[in-house]
């Protein structure tokens, strides 16, 4: 069957009036956690995760996604209106958005930005359908070493390639390493670092540790800077559709967003934040009047939302056809296939098509909804906005320790949530990036595990790991993607960098 | 980071915060090792068993303490911003008061206190009403998670009394 066979079957499966379902209650609790301020795609999926435990796999991935790309619709609404971007990919958002709310033109930056999501949600949708089917067949020929090397890369990319300093990713990725040893070796039953405790065995949970450091570390964060520098909402004024003319300056920059977003967040390079960064830079050199850059310029909103947009559903190609998480976000998203056993990657394509399928062509239609969803209830999600800090925050933590509760309602998980809390706190107050951590957590037991079957074949030998020139490629990129960076940051050309951080999703 | 602005700058001092950070890297790789150190022995192929991969873990965390140390006696962490303590431990109190309070008082009492005490650190001095405010939303939120979508909330006096 060729793809897009699969796809109408895919779209078939996503037109279920339930599935249907489960996509708008996605995508509307997306669209309203993603818009509170500080809280970005990661966590929304992180906080929202415990809703879907009851549900069937199918119908919960689809709901899934929803707020996956709702998460991101809400987060450019929050960039725009206040100039507090809640996540590092909408930065670039914040900063000509937020100047053309200030000049009363709100409305027209908010419709750019959901368009232009649209636009490049649905190109890089397509384009994941497309694509996906190759690096499936490609993947087949991977061998446990293949994988290791390409987690390496991942380990490097996440960590140490961007962000202003390789130290501190580092750090926090072998965090997440340490943490990922405790519990059961799944190939001989010892139990590591476990103390005799029982509730260790099991190990730490990827929600556990992702709602601790993003949401109790970031709360307490925004806590400990005190009552200082109110941010002002801005009312949405005028206008919400764009003039002729927005619409000419924009289309191009959204596709111009979409084509650099898309490889970037395909590739494992984790961070949908070099795309925007890469798409603003883009629009500025390309625009007529770039003196209008910095002041509200609507290219520089409509290309790095494109941009945003696109890398995340990039992110979801190696996600869906290697099992390989590139974000924290996605590193969630694994974490809520394994809840239901399912393990992404090539098998996944060849024994559940139906779910891959359905999952792929539902992203098509959320989209769709998030479009009616955000521009005529764009008031509604305003008001999100206006809920005084206590309140807010209070609420945050509430979901926050729901999801925990739900899943393992003991005392002793939530003093896991409270000590993973304060490191968060702890890392951020020292400049340490927190996404390498989640994805150390996450991947670094199935690079263990894929190294452990590397070296079980060629009998401990360890220069099996060169050997096959995919293998040996991937390391050597991996290694230029750790050395590269050093210099540069040597040489005194960090600051490029550490625009570059990838900090959330 | 920013020396190169500042050629003049003086000679920058240890950051000793940092350096504690390197102590526990430190302290963690030890108890790695230690762990690993009294793992029985399998017959395993190859070298190769549960022991490698932590003790390898364990090495990163020792080579990057000293990185840190190196760092931190450098000066070069970036500058952190003031912060205020007591909201931080408000916050952690409401945290560490449903913690102990689930099990016994049951989920909307003890998310109650959380969702007050974490107003407060906020800056909302008004207990009487988010404490009456976030009981009531807390019993909310536990009638639709564990009725409508059957997730395991811990139930306590004010839940028996309805359910």
């Amino acid at each position: 069957m060729n793809t897009f066979e699969l796809l109408l079957q895919g779209v078939l499966v996503a037109m279920q009036p339930m599935n249907l379902l489960y996509a708008l209650i996605g995508v509307t609790l997306g669209t309203a956690v993603g818009v509170l301020p500080g809280i970005g795609p990661a966590l929304t999926v992180a906080l929202l995760l415990p809703v879907t435990y009851k549900l069937d796999p199918g119908g919960s991935l689809i709901m899934f996604a929803g707020i996956y790309y709702g998460g991101m619709y809400g987060g450019s609404t929050t960039s725009i209106l206040l100039n507090t971007p809640g996540e590092s990919s909408s930065i670039v958002t914040a900063l000509e958005g937020n100047k053309m709310a200030r000049a009363g033109r709100g409305g027209p930056a908010l419709a750019t930005a959901a368009i232009g999501s649209f636009v490049a949600g649905l190109i890089a949708t397509l384009g994941l359908a497309f694509i996906a089917p190759y690096i499936v067949k490609l993947a087949l020929v991977f061998g446990p070493r293949e994988y290791f090397a390409l987690m390496i890369l991942a380990f490097v990319t996440v960590s140490s390639a961007f962000g202003d300093s390789a130290l501190r990713g580092l750090t926090s990725l072998f965090i997440g390493f340490a943490l990922a040893m405790i519990g059961i070796d799944l190939q001989t039953g010892q139990a590591r670092l476990s103390f005799g405790v029982p509730d260790l065995l099991d190990g730490v949970e990827v929600t556990t540790l992702a709602v601790a450091m993003f949401a109790i570390g970031e709360t307490l964060y925004i806590a400990a800077q005190g009552n200082r520098g109110e941010e002002t909402v801005e009312a949405v004024k005028g206008s919400l559709w764009m003039t002729a003319q927005d619409w000419a300056r924009s289309w191009k920059a959204w596709l111009r967003g979409t084509l650099i977003g898309f490889p970037i967040g395909a590739m494992p390079a984790g961070g949908a934040e070099i795309g925007t960064f890469l798409s603003y830079a883009t629009e500025k050199r390309l625009s007529k009047n770039p003196e209008e850059f910095g002041r509200g310029a609507i290219e520089g909103v409509a290309g790095p939302e494109a941009a945003n947009n696109a890398s995340a559903a990039g992110t979801l190609v190696p996600l869906l056809t290697l099992g390989l998480p590139t974000s924290a976000t996605a590193a969630i998203m694994l974490a809520g296939f394994q809840q239901y056993g399912l393990q992404p990657g090539p098998l996944l394509f060849a024994n559940n098509p139906q779910i891959v399928w359905g999952l792929i062509a539902s992203l098509l239609i959320a989209n769709a909804m998030l479009l009616v969803l955000n521009l005529p209830l764009i008031g509604l999600w305003v008001r999100l906005l206006t809920i005084p800090k206590p309140w807010l925050y209070a609420g945050i933590l509430l979901f926050a320790t729901l999801g925990t509760i739900g899943a393992n309602p003991s005392v002793f998980e939530l003093g896991m949530l409270l000590a993973f809390g304060v490191l968060g706190y702890i890392m951020r107050l020292f400049g340490y990036p927190i996404a390498p951590a989640v994805v150390g957590l996450i991947l670094g037991p199935l690079a263990e595990q894929q190294l452990r079957r590397a070296l079980a074949i060629s009998q401990g030998d360890v220069t099996t790991l060169v050997m096959s020139p995919i293998a040996a490629g991937l390391l050597i990129v991996a290694a230029a993607a750790f050395i590269i960076p050093l210099i540069l940051r040597l040489r005194g050309r960090g600051e490029v960098l550490s625009q570059l951080a990838a900090n959330e999703d | 980071m920013s020396e190169g602005n500042e050629p003049l700058a003086t000679k920058r001092r240890p950051d000793w915060a940092a350096l504690i950070i390197a102590l526990c890297l430190f302290a963690v790789a030890a108890v790695m090792l230690w762990d690993v150190s009294h793992m029985k022995a399998v017959a395993q192929y190859a070298r190769i068993g549960p022991a490698t991969v932590p003790t390898a873990v364990a090495l990163g965390l020792i080579a990057l303490g000293i990185w840190t140390a190196f760092e931190a006696w450098h000066g070069d962490f970036p500058e952190r911003e003031h912060q205020e303590i007591a909201p931080v431990i408000w916050v952690v109190a409401g945290l560490a008061g449903q913690m102990l309070l689930l099990k016994t008082a049951g989920f909307s009492i003890a998310t109650g206190v959380l969702f007050a005490l974490t107003a407060r650190g906020f800056g909302l001095r008004k207990l009487w009403l988010s404490l009456p405010a976030g009981i009531a939303l807390s019993f909310v939120v536990w009638v639709i998670f564990s009725q409508l979508l059957q997730l395991l909330l811990p139930a306590g006096l004010l839940e028996r009394l309805f359910f």
